[in-house]
């Protein structure tokens, strides 16, 4: 079966910038893909692109978004905005701001539904009510007439998952649904989404930080950095087995890879440096704070080979971790 | 919480808070006036020509001008408790009645002048908003301030001699076509010829204050995030401004619009004179140049209870717009 979601070559470029290169992934129907990578990574952006929202100075300067057969880059603006809230969905990270504070959650809900199925205000009211219970908020009919600040983060971003997931999108991109919640909200909002991936059978790219919760949702994991795609896997032989100097890293920082980790606990970028330092470099991104870094590092970029079945990775002097000497502090 | 129960606590808050203010108003005012060199009775004698000193005693004690200040103050104060505005020597009458026949051509003047401002300030600032930075946002730009720095009576001159003198389009002054007996709906497109020239005299100026105010705060609210996930519901970018940018942007707009009902009485007193509208603020200069203080007292009671209703009517539209303001 084709992928619903093929992303080939994508290059986002800003007058003075190119945040995200050469990335590929894709993604099949009721696949939940994760996105790991510290700030400035070029996540949301590639997020952004999907949605053929990115800000007004970017441009896609190169490379294909192939959606459902169809490539986004080339769509107009109707025929994407058709697309828009229909077939594809975003939740966004912060659901303080991202709500209109001086509508009720109703009619946001409703919003997306006259728009795309041309439903009356009443029915569109009802069908909100049915999402707001579908998301678990308690007393639906007394909450839809409830303006943002009225609820809780947590319950905010439960209505930002209703408006997603409204008119059964065919793909739902989530970028950092949970990082700006608590601790517990997190794994509840998570569950949720998983959950509604299966009913609604939906592809999901789940962009985090949070290296717990690429253990117990995704089906595959994408590691950017530096808007670069640097090793791509199964959650299980990444965790078990991580190739990349820069996913080391990412695991060795990450202080458990339990259910109640969070980002806020141990930031990922404890590996020394900054993503900044690789900007206007040639070779590697990764090499001025790779520790595995040697003087062909910095000739050409590194392509990604493919070192096992379901696997990528952009490092060509990469070894199976059990032939690592420090893989002992890895094993947590 | 329910959007009537918002808008009652908040009037409930404002009308508390009027009394002392206006009572505050009419007493400073009411020392300020008593700066003023002369009197009515001054005024009138010159006015008269031939008066002697028996007969403008005799107005002064008529009309209380001889008692001392405090009396005098006492005896306003003791009418307004009876709801009273007291009564002008100059134009022999109670100054309620005289009020009561000016007010309404204010009024409507600045309903008009304040609707047109805001109409007008709104489009014009949308259209500058979405056109930031380009051709059609910079034209506008250049108007707005030429609109902001020429006073309104050069604007109202310049509008007469334009629409009156050399088109003949609209009529040059007054408040109506006289001795005519329409009814009805031509009747109120008569007194809306009159009012055209000056309403739009008195609005320029606050058109280009809110077309500023508008361009602003809606390039504010466009980078929050809120419109991105309208923009990610599908929307058109029409229906992004109107459903979500807007309202959002118009919360300070109404702010300003509150605070401007005071300058605008001001701003009407130059426009009426140079339009010959017979409203409160020619009233208001006739009563200064003729001394006339009881009549002038009670025009700046009115106003100050009218700015205070306009602030009430803002805080009860902001009550509407933003339903966070409840809850605080
Ligand atoms: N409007 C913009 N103009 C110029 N550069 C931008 C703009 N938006 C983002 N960038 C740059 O693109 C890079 C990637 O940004 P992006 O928001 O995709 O990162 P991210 O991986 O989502 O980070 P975070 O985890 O903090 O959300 C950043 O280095 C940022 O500086
Ligand atoms: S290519 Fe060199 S610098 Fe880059 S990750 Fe591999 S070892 Fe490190
Ligand atoms: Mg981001």
């Amino acid at each position: 079966m084709a992928p619903l979601l093929q992303v080939d070559n994508l290059t986002i470029r800003f007058p003075r910038a190119e945040p995200v290169r050469d990335l590929s992934f894709e993604i099949s129907q009721g696949e939940t893909l994760a996105i790991v990578g510290e700030s400035g990574s070029g996540k949301s952006l590639t997020a952004l692109a999907l949605m053929q929202l990115l800000p007004r100075a970017a441009r896609i300067a190169n490379g294909s978004i192939s959606f459902g057969g169809r490539d986004l880059t080339k769509l107009g603006a109707r025929e994407m905005r058709h697309l828009r809230g229909r077939e594809i969905a975003m939740i966004f990270q912060e659901p303080m701001t991202s709500l209109n504070p001086v509508m009720t959650i109703g009619r946001q809900i409703a919003e997306v539904l006259q728009v795309h199925e041309k439903l009356s205000s009443r029915a569109a009211r009802e069908r909100a009510i049915e999402l707001l219970r579908l998301v678990r908020i308690p007393a639906p009919e007394k909450r839809v007439d409830d303006y943002p600040h009225q609820l809780s983060g947590g319950m905010r971003q439960r209505v930002m998952i209703a408006i997603a997931v409204a008119c059964k999108p065919k793909l739902l991109i989530a970028d950092e649904p949970t990082t700006a919640l608590d601790v517990t909200i997190q794994a509840q909002v998570l569950d949720l989404l998983d959950t509604l991936r299966r009913e609604l059978q939906m592809a999901v790219v789940l962009i985090t930080h949070d290296l717990g919760v690429v253990a117990q949702w995704a089906d595959k994991v994408v590691v950017m950095y530096a808007g670069r795609k640097v090793e791509q896997a199964l959650p299980d032989d990444l965790f078990n087995d991580p190739l990349h100097p820069y996913t080391r890293g990412l695991l060795a920082a990450s202080p458990r890879l339990k259910h109640d980790f969070h980002y806020r606990d141990g930031a990922l970028t404890e590996i020394p440096g900054s993503i900044v330092s690789a900007v206007g470099e040639t070779g590697c991104p990764f090499r001025p704070r790779c520790n595995q870094a040697r003087a062909s590092c910095s000739h050409h970029v590194p392509q990604l080979t493919v070192p096992a079945e379901d696997r990528l990775v952009a490092c060509p002097f990469t070894t199976s971790i059990k032939a690592v000497p420090h893989a002992a502090a890895l094993s947590l | 919480m329910p959007a009537l129960l918002r808008i009652g606590r908040t009037l409930r808050r404002t009308l508390l808070q009027a009394i002392p203010t206006v009572l505050g108003i009419v007493i400073l005012n009411f020392f300020l006036l008593q700066l003023a060199p002369g009197d009515a009775a001054d005024v009138m004698a010159g006015e008269a020509g031939s008066a002697t000193a028996e007969s403008m005693a005799a107005l002064r004690s008529r009309f209380g001008l001889d008692n001392p200040v405090l009396v005098q103050l006492g005896h306003y104060l003791n009418n307004l408790a009876h709801f009273s505005l007291g009564f002008s020597p100059r134009y022999g009458m109670p100054v309620a009645d005289l009020i009561a026949q000016r007010l309404p051509g204010t009024l409507t003047l600045m309903a008009f002048a304040l609707t047109i401002a805001i109409l007008l300030g709104v489009i014009l600032g949308s259209l500058m908003a979405s056109f930031a930075g380009r051709i059609p946002d910079r034209l506008l730009s250049i108007f707005s301030l030429l609109f902001y720095s020429i006073p309104s009576f050069w604007i109202g001159l310049m509008l007469i001699v334009f629409f009156s003198v050399k088109l003949g389009w609209l009529p040059s002054g007054g408040a109506g076509t006289i001795g005519s007996r329409l009814t009805g709906l031509p009747a109120i497109l008569d007194k809306a010829r009159y009012m055209v020239l000056p309403a739009t005299s008195l609005a320029l100026f606050y058109v280009a204050i809110y077309a500023r105010l508008t361009r602003a705060s809606m390039l504010e609210v466009k980078n929050q995030d809120f419109v991105r996930t309208a923009y990610a519901k599908g929307l058109t970018p029409f229906g992004v401004t109107a459903r979500h940018i807007l309202r959002n942007a118009l919360i300070p707009i109404t702010t300003m619009a509150g605070m401007h009902i005071g300058g605008m009485l001001g701003g009407a007193v130059v426009v009426e004179t140079v339009y010959s509208w017979p409203g409160l603020g020619r009233l208001a200069f006739e009563a200064v140049m003729g001394r006339d203080f009881t009549v002038l007292l009670g025009i700046l009671l009115l106003s100050s209870l009218l700015v205070i209703i306009a602030n009430a009517a803002v805080d009860i539209i902001h009550a509407w717009l933003d339903p966070r303001i409840g809850a605080r």
